[in-house]
């Protein structure tokens, strides 16, 4: 999904992107509490008390579920030492950790290819000529309607024998996200005060010199946050290079659970579940800790919600 | 082009199941995902902590691994049943955390005043998300809901690996009779997403264009 | 002659190293790795032989044909044994082998662009295929079948599968013709390994497609799973390899002789596909290479 921000999300403003940044500026130094205290008032004693009771009473049937759940997994014979010692050898840790290397590798490439591609896309719908406008608004929006698991299946039967797996998934990836980018780009660039634009006219600058000099250098820094975002798609997308036995990790890691001396295809789920966990946390981190920067600077930041529909496209294509 | 026209009925009985299990999984997604985003505004600390922990969990797995968990392993532990049934569940669990998403941001955008006028009527904590914030959220929420949605239909395609015979299977079931159509084929089941997402936008826009006016 | 000496040292070496990394190299093979064999100069044999390694292209998700465990990197199968045989033909130790994953969309362009010196990865031979690329085989024959539980007497022959859920790859051809001509009702997944889960854990009733392939994965839980049913078709693995190389060709088909009157493919297929609790077949006699 390309809204990705894990961080609280700052309200959303109705006005979206074109929101004068002076009001977002002043909304960060509200007090950061929590942002659910629109719903209610600082607890009392009173309340305080009922919320403790309330708390301790959901908490209770929060464990009281997750030991349901632990106790079937035990029945059903999932939390033996045959399905998880696999986790500690040291053949499959380095046959995992290559597999998710290579992972890590398609989304990189696909990301540095999109965002090129993005760019590319994003100027052609700035344009000012029809003839480039609308081929990439096509283009652009075909991209992310269609499922990327489709995209990757007809790449791989019309180029696979000269692109490979792995570089059917990387078109594929950078075609869908370099779509979402340019989009992403193109609320950045609208997203700078149009009196900067206006000046940059005034002193007699040509519509090319006032995208490079003046809005680019603004856009790019409230969209950084954005970016990381669509990182952490390309990331889960990634798995999708199943459909077409991609060399990645979730290919390698299932070639575990065929063995019936593990036959452990739930714990290998969970553990993959576990690896993108951790490695997506972190980039969400990395983007709320740049986007939070940003406001504090009192900078505009692309709101990926605010983008439509397909903005998170494909981003749920997880 | 042919191939199109003769297997139309073929391409269309499996946009059926698409949008089968776009509507099952968009209907529990959503009605998951608003408990989840209540439980995410709720004064009660470990109800919040839950719904984090489950948006958390959710949004950065693969769906490709939600769909190894809960549709090739689930059986595993004794649940027998279809794998449409299963791909709707894995579908839903995964929309959910981004529907909850959508709802927080929602309720938190209705402006402080409102729940405080509530409040000062005496209305309790539900009272005030049902009659007050939640009513007003709705606009708010429609957009990037929209969002999810389409990343929705587009996402049933991930069902085609998992037993679901839908139409992004059917690229694989044809190409394979007619490997020189593969171009036809790739646009004509691509040209019938374009038209899902294009219905789900424009709906949406139509809802948001008439409560837009009454705000 | 100093350098071959050289070289039997190295081999030597590189033995006693995969020896005490237990299990780290590529096995034996059951050919005796050739002593110093000599070809004519410019042939592919030499070549090989002279660079002291080969590059074979396998499944890496097959057990029991061509699976490549990730804990050991160890490659299993009767099509990784044929490769070693032939391998060993050539003097090449199986540690000094290099086996490569192809997998069904990526062979020809393998053989062509010499990614790979040899493919043998479950490759049914067709005209179609020997005009891009050289076949050598078939080296065994096989069909669409069926892979049941043990326990399910209810399924033997293709016509017991009406309305039954049968598993098989995306797009395979086999699932086609369940579907077609039994009516069954088609379960795509995106691995046949996926399918077998499926099929122990009661979600399908029935999985299919070569039934090399089904024995292979019968091999490896001989108690849960058999292989049922006369083949519906009939599928002739071949070794493929670059086209237009009949002195290759040549080479693979005396090879091939000589293994089957040794009696080691008949080994080979009892190491593999045989555990699954069937008698090895009668060694398929090749076509004669062009």
């Amino acid at each position: 999904m390309s809204q990705q921000t894990a961080q609280p999300a700052p309200k959303p403003d109705p006005k979206g992107k074109k929101a004068p940044k002076a009001k977002k500026a002043k909304r960060v130094r509200q007090p950061k509490v929590s942002q659910s205290s629109v719903l209610f008032d600082v607890p009392g004693p009173k309340a305080r008390r009922r919320n403790l009771i309330g708390g301790i009473l959901a908490g209770l049937a929060i464990a009281y579920v997750l030991w349901l759940v632990l106790r079937l997994l035990y029945e059903r014979e999932q939390i033996t030492w045959d399905k998880w010692t696999p986790f500690a050898n040291l053949g499959i840790i380095r046959s995992l950790g290559e597999a998710l290397g290579l992972t890590l590798l398609a989304a990189v490439v696909s990301i540095a290819c999109a965002l090129v591609f993005g760019a590319v896309f994003a100027a052609g719908r700035l344009s000012d000529h029809r003839w480039l406008r609308w081929p990439s608004i096509a283009i652009v929006e075909f991209f992310r309607a269609i499922p990327l698991v489709l995209l990757i299946i007809f790449l791989f039967i019309a180029y696979g024998n000269v692109t490979e797996r792995f570089g059917a998934l990387v078109i594929a990836l950078t075609l869908y996200n370099g779509s979402v980018l340019a989009e992403i780009f193109r609320a950045g660039i609208l997203a700078v005060p149009r009196g900067q634009g206006e000046a940059g006219y005034a002193i007699g600058l040509r519509k090319s010199g006032v995208m490079i000099r003046i809005l680019v250098p603004q856009a790019i820094s409230t969209m950084l946050p954005a970016i990381i975002s669509q990182c952490v798609v390309a990331l889960k997308d990634t798995a999708l290079g199943l459909v077409i036995s991609a060399p990645d990790v979730v290919s390698v890691a299932r070639r575990i659970a065929i063995n019936p001396q593990y036959d452990n295809i739930l714990a290998v789920g969970l553990v993959l579940a576990a690896i993108f966990i951790a490695i997506n946390y972190g980039l969400s981190r990395l983007a709320g800790w740049l986007e939070a920067r940003q406001r504090r600077k009192g900078r505009a930041v692309v709101q990926v919600t605010n983008i439509p529909d397909a903005g998170m496209g494909g981003a749920a294509t997880g | 082009m042919n191939v199109l026209i003769d297997k139309l009925p073929q391409i269309l009985a499996a946009f059926g199941t698409t949008l089968q299990l776009l509507g099952a999984s968009a209907l529990i997604a959503t009605i998951l995902g608003v408990v989840l985003g209540a439980f995410r505004v709720s004064p009660v600390p470990a109800l919040r902590w839950f719904g984090t922990a489950y948006v958390t969990i959710f949004r950065n797995t693969p769906l490709v691994v939600v769909f190894i968990i809960f549709v090739v392993a689930l059986p595993e532990l004794g649940f027998q049943s279809s794998f449409f049934f299963r791909a709707v569940i894995a579908l839903s669990l995964y929309a959910a955390a981004f529907v909850c998403e959508a709802v927080r941001s929602g309720v938190n955008a209705v402006q402080a005043g409102q729940a405080e006028a509530a409040r000062s009527l005496g209305m309790t904590f539900s009272q005030t998300l049902r009659h007050v914030v939640l009513p007003q959220a709705i606009r708010t929420v429609i957009p990037p809901l929209a969002s999810i949605y389409i990343a929705l239909a587009k996402n049933t395609a991930v069902a085609e690996a998992f037993g679901v015979t839908e139409a992004t299977y059917q690229l694989d079931n044809l190409v394979r009779d007619f490997p020189g159509s593969l171009w036809f084929l790739f646009f004509g089941i691509a040209l019938g997403y374009v038209i899902i997402v294009f219905f789900i936008s424009g709906i949406a826009g139509l809802l948001e264009r008439r409560w837009a006016v009454s705000r | 002659m100093r350098n071959t000496r050289l070289r039997l040292l190295a081999v030597g070496a590189v033995a006693a190293l995969a020896l005490s990394a237990c299990g780290g190299g590529g096995g034996e093979s059951l050919l005796e790795v050739a002593d110093n064999p000599s070809f004519d100069a410019g042939t592919t044999m030499k070549k090989l032989a002279d660079a002291g390694t080969i590059k074979i292209g396998i499944k890496f998700d097959q057990p029991g044909v061509g699976y490549k465990d990730p804990a050991t990197d160890e490659e299993t199968g009767f099509d990784v044994e044929v490769g070693k045989i032939m391998a060993a033909g050539l003097g090449i130790a199986p540690d000094k082998v290099e086996f490569v994953e192809t997998i069904s969309k990526n062979r020809e362009p393998f053989l062509k662009a010499g990614t790979v010196d040899l493919v043998i990865a479950s490759y049914s031979i067709t005209d179609d295929r020997r005009t891009q690329v050289g076949q050598f085989g078939p080296y065994y024959v096989t069909g669409q079948q069926l892979l049941v539980r043990k326990d399910d007497n209810s399924i033997n022959k293709g016509e017991d599968l009406s309305g039954k859920k049968v598993c098989s790859v995306t797009g395979s051809t086999s699932l086609k013709s369940v579907e077609e001509k039994y009516g069954a009702q088609p379960v795509p997944f995106a691995t046949y390994s996926e399918c077998v889960t499926q099929l122990k854990n009661n979600s399908v009733d029935a999985v299919t497609t070569d039934g090399a392939i089904l024995l292979g994965y019968a091999s490896q839980d001989p108690d849960k799973l058999k292989v049922v049913g006369e083949p519906f078709t009939e599928e002739r693995y071949g070794i493929g390899y670059k086209h237009g190389d009949a002195a290759f060709c040549t080479y693979l088909a005396d090879t091939y002789k000589k293994i089957v009157d040794d009696g080691i493919w008949k080994k080979a297929f009892d190491q593999t596909l045989g555990e699954a609790g069937v008698d090895a077949p009668t060694p398929p006699a090749p076509d004669p290479c062009s």
